[in-house]
């Protein structure tokens, strides 16, 4: 735990609208880390597309707890886990495929998995059917000195 | 937070203005205001103004994505207005802006009269 300079925990069933909560969570956890504030409004997209995976599809006919948890490295990096035991996904490359969508008439762009990439430093799925789902995303959070 | 989405609509312009955070919770009634005043007005022209939408997910590309379409189906055109720069980012990064042009107008309040 040395590495680890803050710690968040967030149990919360799959209601659509705590989509916000898991948002306002993320925010209020970097409000006084000094976090580059474009940083912040990367992570919040990148979690509410994570938790509304979660809800929309890892509790598509079900209904279940989601778990959010953030860490603050003392590396500069927040690590950040959204946890779910759902359906869990058959065919993790197919479903981050751009596009890609297994809810259409919801009108799910299939962007998710893509937004996430792009919004954060790494991202990993593990995933077993019938048992559950974690992504695991990680970013670092201060303004890089690149040009 | 619901988005408490209002309309206008002028000669054959509907205005669409979205309001708040555009997640998948509040995606829905923000559609279903669209499509009902859509089948009112039968626009040749649908405006959707982000200036007030404070954040968006995917669930937004969605919403413009099947607008869109629908007014494609009806041969009229979309135009996405004002949206704020995390808005507009995840446009550019959905390619949406290849489809759906992008305009910043500094008369919102005057079409909204």
């Amino acid at each position: 735990m040395k590495n680890v300079k803050n710690h968040l925990k967030l149990i919360f069933p799959s209601l659509s609208e705590n989509e916000a909560l898991a948002r306002l969570a993320v925010s209020g956890f970097l409000a006084g880390s000094g976090a580059d504030v474009s940083v912040i409004a990367e992570l919040k997209t990148a979690v509410s597309e994570g938790v509304t995976n979660a809800i929309v599809h890892g509790y598509r006919n079900s209904f279940g707890l989601v778990t959010l948890e953030i860490k603050l490295l003392s590396s500069g990096r927040v690590r950040i886990f959204i946890k779910d035991k759902g359906a869990g996904i058959e065919d993790i490359e197919k479903a981050m495929e751009p596009l890609f969508t297994t809810a259409p008439e919801e009108e799910r762009a299939g962007l998710g998995f893509a937004i996430m990439q792009s919004f954060c430093d790494k991202l990993k799925v593990k995933s077993t059917p019938h048992k559950g789902t974690t992504v695991t995303m990680e970013k670092y959070i201060y303004k890089r000195n690149e040009p | 937070m619901l988005p408490t989405t209002e309309y206008c609509a002028k000669r054959r312009i509907l205005s669409v203005f979205l309001k708040g955070e555009l997640d998948h919770h509040t995606a829905r009634p923000a559609r279903e205001l669209c499509d009902m005043a859509l089948n009112k007005y039968r626009p040749a022209l649908l405006v959707l103004d982000f200036s007030s939408v404070t954040f968006m997910d995917s669930s937004g590309i969605g919403l413009v994505m099947g607008r869109y379409k629908r007014m494609q189906e009806l041969r009229a055109d979309v135009l996405i207005a004002n949206p704020p720069p995390q808005v507009e980012k995840l446009m550019r990064l959905a390619s949406i802006d290849k489809l759906v042009r992008i305009v910043y107008t500094a008369h919102t309040a005057s079409v909204k009269e």
